[in-house]
């Protein structure tokens, strides 16, 4: 069996209506047990008091952030080179879901960096590359709604999406590229030297796996929705041809 | 309820954000499956009359 036969709109839904359930059923439960496990059953932080909380949510939306944006451009190459309209279709699906997280981790960050900086923005590398995704991300929704044709409009989003993979990138390693600015470094690393203490990374963990599970959920289920819009456009053009 | 000490806005209001962005991101997305499904079964209805 090839990956390339879930390129095949009808065995993309009848696959992904199978695996549907399972995916909103963990992604629900991973995040339910993570989030109360940080929230409730979590100390303090020495420097940070009880904010060290948020980091249950800014890390997994931030880390979502990034990485939506490179499975767009794995999509989004593999539409400019196979041609396959689904593929095309995932990208679309997941930029929204792309934009909230980068959304969670811009006000989440704001919210924490308040009493932590004394301030809630600062034109730091890392938080400037975070809003200048996040401005990509509505460039290319904007985009995909302003075009009529849709190869059109997915090959001109292709290209916005190799674009905006700089930013994508820039986001992650702007802390290690200037080494300046407020924001810590990496919060996980495989260097345990580096990486946050157990009692705050286990949750943490459960919490990632949530957000992820949750992230697949929501683009197979979009993607299945662009795809039945797009049916649902080419049965209206024939329609209106006929009549 | 945890003690959240003198970060207790600031930690409530990072969740309450963050959840309610999250539900509004699920709800949306499940309310345009919901219409797109069921406008789709209308056109391939109607389609199938027509021949």
């Amino acid at each position: 069996m090839s990956l390339w036969e879930y390129a095949n709109p009808r065995k993309f839904l009848t696959t992904s209506e199978r695996l549907l359930p399972w995916f909103w059923g963990l992604a629900g439960l991973c995040l339910v047990a993570g989030l109360i496990w940080g929230f409730f059953f979590t100390p303090d932080e020495a420097r940070q008091g009880a904010t060290v909380k948020i980091i249950y949510l800014h890390v997994p939306a931030a880390m979502l952030a990034i990485n939506a944006w490179i499975m767009m451009l794995v999509a989004s190459l593999i539409w400019l080179v196979r041609r396959h309209h689904v593929s095309a279709l995932a990208a679309r699906a997941a930029a929204p879901i792309g934009a909230v997280m980068t959304l969670i981790a811009l006000i989440t960050g704001a919210i924490w960096g308040q009493p932590m900086w004394g301030t809630w923005w600062e034109w730091d590398p890392r938080l400037t590359s975070f809003l200048i995704l996040f401005l990509f991300y509505l460039g290319y929704i904007a985009l995909w709604q302003a075009i009529d044709n849709p190869d059109t409009a997915a090959d001109l989003t292709s290209v916005l999406c190799l674009v905006g993979t700089v930013f994508a990138l820039l986001s992650r390693y702007a802390v290690n590229f200037w080494n300046q600015g407020l924001h810590q470094g990496a919060s996980l690393s495989l260097d345990k030297e580096e990486h946050v203490a157990n009692v705050f990374y286990l949750p943490l963990l459960v919490c990632i796996a949530g957000f992820i599970l949750l992230f697949v959920a929501l683009v197979l289920y979009r993607t299945g929705t662009e795809i039945r819009a797009r049916r649902m456009a080419a049965l209206l053009a024939r329609e209106r041809a006929g009549a | 309820m945890p003690d959240l000490g003198k970060y207790g806005d600031t930690v409530l209001s990072a969740y309450g954000v963050s959840i309610a962005l999250l539900i509004v991101l699920v709800g949306l997305s499940l309310w345009r499956g919901r219409r797109v499904r069921s406008a789709l079964a209308e056109v391939e209805e109607r389609a199938k009359r027509n021949g």
